[in-house]
């Protein structure tokens, strides 16, 4: 974009790379507060079928497909209380904290091939730890109150992610591994092809991890059976007790652009990111889009495809929220300790074994592109031939330096 | 991309053609933006010294650790500024929740630093600070300007280091190669160290007592739900004790 703006408009250096940032920062921030609109109207109705309810009906014709944006009014036009006691400072500053930890880490999203705020080499890396972030939104939140509840709500929340974020990692891990990479453009790029190259698939470890992965992502974004920090039936609503009007609407944005990134980021790392279930753009002619003369419609496909994921990731988050019963503190530490971080760690080993002994899968030569990819750090300008033991350390260097221009 | 460029001024209006004809590219913006994060991560750290508040401490804390994360991926190192986020911002976090859970006997607790205090902190801090700009500046590599690109934003070259390629290493085949392995083993060691202190921690940490039979059997027919013994842990004013992490009730030495 930047080309364009500085080619064919005629713009300086610098005012096109603002304008550039800013168009992209713009569409993230809307892909957020756009997807929070669509995913509020999305849990009203799919916790209304679930409950044998119609949801909201009247607001915008049949299907109440209006409600959200009549709430968002109404959330405007309301009163902005704040409590008497509360550290004014902390209290306004807490919700912006957690929306913006959770905009930060879309920048290093990609959507699709190049499709991306900004390629981080550390790209999941990077994403996790921003995430982890959130929280300390929340804990300002619940201690500038001045309210037990909203104390006893941040608390817990804080308990919860501190610990949440080890077997998030160990999973996280696990497709890094594969893939050789952090970079989570060469992470879906590595899946591409049919749903069988999908990491999901690529061997049982990976498989189990993946669903120790959803459990870990559902409680990092406290979600229902993990939301004990807004419990309402102990907690009024937790942390956001005594928010109001707009700076309650910006927990529940970060919260669903939580749910869309941490839905994205299982969809890249595990289920092929843009890559679909059926390589559609190679099926129909269009070239696999890998590099800059690739025509818009890949993308475009990628685009749909990855969102299209992410939202039946968020769909699914929903579905466990109003089937599964909220769990007890010491539960959630239990399912944490006790089952997430082993079982993630044994999966760990079974992948990275699996890897070593059977590096072409079980039917070697089907399917995955390029075979055999060991080294997956070692490709580019002759990083096939430069892939030898470790003793030739020089000829190593020069090719990792090739790699990266 | 189209072929032939439009004329500018058909597409750009005039205000925006000004703006571009400005010496914006004489600014030197990575500079900039360098004085920028110092200056906030400066400014933050001096808010935590000043700041009497614990969690307002703690923002101060976390902000100016997430300028120096600026400032890490400005320089090109994108693997150590998202590790200065994961671990001290993140640690910032627990430590924040054990200050609230640990000092707080009020809402809205106050730490004041007395006059002799904070006159020895500025002496060390100062000390400290005179000592760091020595050995900085006595470092001839140092004070020559920047040349050339940004450090490739690479975090391979030191996962390779890990398992034993150093690209700043010497060649392979000589013997001081032989001598100068990787990371892998020092950072080994570190690590297994760390858990030996975290598993020594958590036994001396454990509470040591005995349950007779009656005391199980007490608690058995006593023993209320957990949201009852969360509410008569607020009711008590216990806000910030431990009883706010553990919902299950919990087995005290106290009178029941």
């Amino acid at each position: 974009m930047v080309e364009f703006l500085t080619n064919t408009v005629g713009l300086s250096g610098l005012l096109a790379w603002t304008i550039a940032a800013i168009v992209s920062a713009v569409l993230v921030l809307n892909v957020i507060a756009g997807g929070a609109l669509a995913f509020i109207w999305a849990e009203r109705k799919v916790s209304a079928r679930i409950q044998d309810r119609l949801g909201p009906t009247r607001t915008g014709g049949r299907f109440g497909w209006l409600q959200s944006v009549a709430d968002g009014i109404k959330l405007l036009a309301k009163e902005d209380l704040m409590p008497e006691g509360a550290d004014g400072l902390l209290f306004r500053l807490a919700p912006y904290v957690s929306f913006c930890a959770s905009f930060c880490a879309f920048i290093a999203l990609p959507f699709a091939f190049d499709v991306v705020g900004q390629r981080l080499n550390v790209a999941v890396f990077f994403v996790v730890a921003v995430l982890g972030l959130e929280v300390f939104g929340v804990i300002l939140a619940g201690y500038a109150s001045a309210s037990k509840w909203s104390l006893f709500g941040a608390m817990r929340e804080a308990a919860q992610v501190v610990s949440y974020e080890v077997p998030l990692g160990m999973c996280v891990v696990v497709p890094v591994m594969l893939a050789g990479s952090m970079d989570m453009v060469t992470i879906a790029e590595k899946q591409a092809g049919w749903f069988w190259n999908w990491y999901l698939f690529h061997d049982p470890f990976t498989f189990v991890v993946f669903w120790v992965y959803v459990t870990c992502a559902v409680a990092s974004v406290n979600r229902a059976p993990f939301d004990l920090a807004e419990a309402e039936s102990e907690l009024v609503a937790g942390f956001h007790t005594e928010y109001s009007g707009l700076r309650w609407s910006y927990f529940f944005m970060a919260e669903y652009g939580s749910m869309f990134l941490v839905s994205a980021m299982a969809a890249v790392l595990f289920l092929g990111g843009w890559n679909g279930p059926i390589p559609l753009a190679t099926l129909l002619g269009l070239s696999e889009g890998t590099g800059d003369t690739a025509p818009y419609a890949v993308r475009l496909l990628g685009l749909v495809n990855l969102v299209g994921k992410a939202s039946l990731g968020v769909i699914i988050m929903m579905w466990i929220r109003w089937t599964l019963p909220r769990l007890r503190i010491d539960q959630v530490m239990t399912t944490c300790l006790k089952y997430c971080t082993p079982i993630a760690a044994v999966m760990f080993a079974g992948a990275m074994l699996w890897k070593i002994t059977l590096p072409g899968g079980l039917m070697p030569g089907v399917g995955r592109p390029g075979g055999e990819i060991r080294e997956g750090w070692l490709e580019g300008p002759g990083g096939r031939a430069a892939a030898k033991p470790v003793a030739e350390g020089e000829k190593l260097a020069r090719a990792n330096r090739e790699v990266t221009p | 991309m189209i072929p032939a460029p439009i004329a500018p001024q058909l597409i750009a209006p005039q205000w925006l053609l000004a703006m571009a004809a400005l010496p914006v590219a004489a600014i030197n913006w990575h500079s900039f933006f360098f004085l920028l994060f110092a200056a906030l991560a400066c400014g933050f750290a001096v808010a935590v010294v000043a700041a009497t508040n614990v969690v307002r401490m703690a923002l101060y804390l976390v902000l100016s650790l997430a300028a120096t994360a600026g400032l890490f991926l400005l320089a090109g190192a994108e693997f150590v500024g998202a590790m200065q986020l994961m671990i001290y911002v993140g640690g910032t976090l627990v430590l924040l929740v054990f200050g609230v859970m640990l000092t707080a006997q009020a809402p809205f607790v106050s730490i004041a630093t007395s006059g002799g205090d904070r006159v020895m902190a500025g002496v060390v801090g100062l000390a400290l600070l005179g000592a760091l700009l020595l050995a900085s500046l006595s470092v001839p590599a140092w004070r020559a300007p920047a040349s050339g690109s940004l450090a490739e934003p690479a975090a391979t070259p030191l996962g390779m280091a890990f398992v034993g390629v150093r690209v700043d290493g010497p060649a392979a085949g000589t013997p001081e190669a032989a001598v100068r392995p990787g990371y892998l083993l020092p950072f080994e060691i570190v690590s297994v160290h760390l858990l030996v202190v975290l598993v020594g921690a958590a036994y001396l940490a454990r509470a040591k007592r005995r349950k007779t039979q009656r005391a199980i059997d007490v608690a058995a027919s006593v023993e209320p739900p957990a949201s009852v013994a969360e509410h008569a842990a607020i009711g008590r004013g216990q806000v910030g004790s431990g009883s706010v992490l553990s919902g299950g009730p919990v087995l005290t030495g106290g009178p029941r």
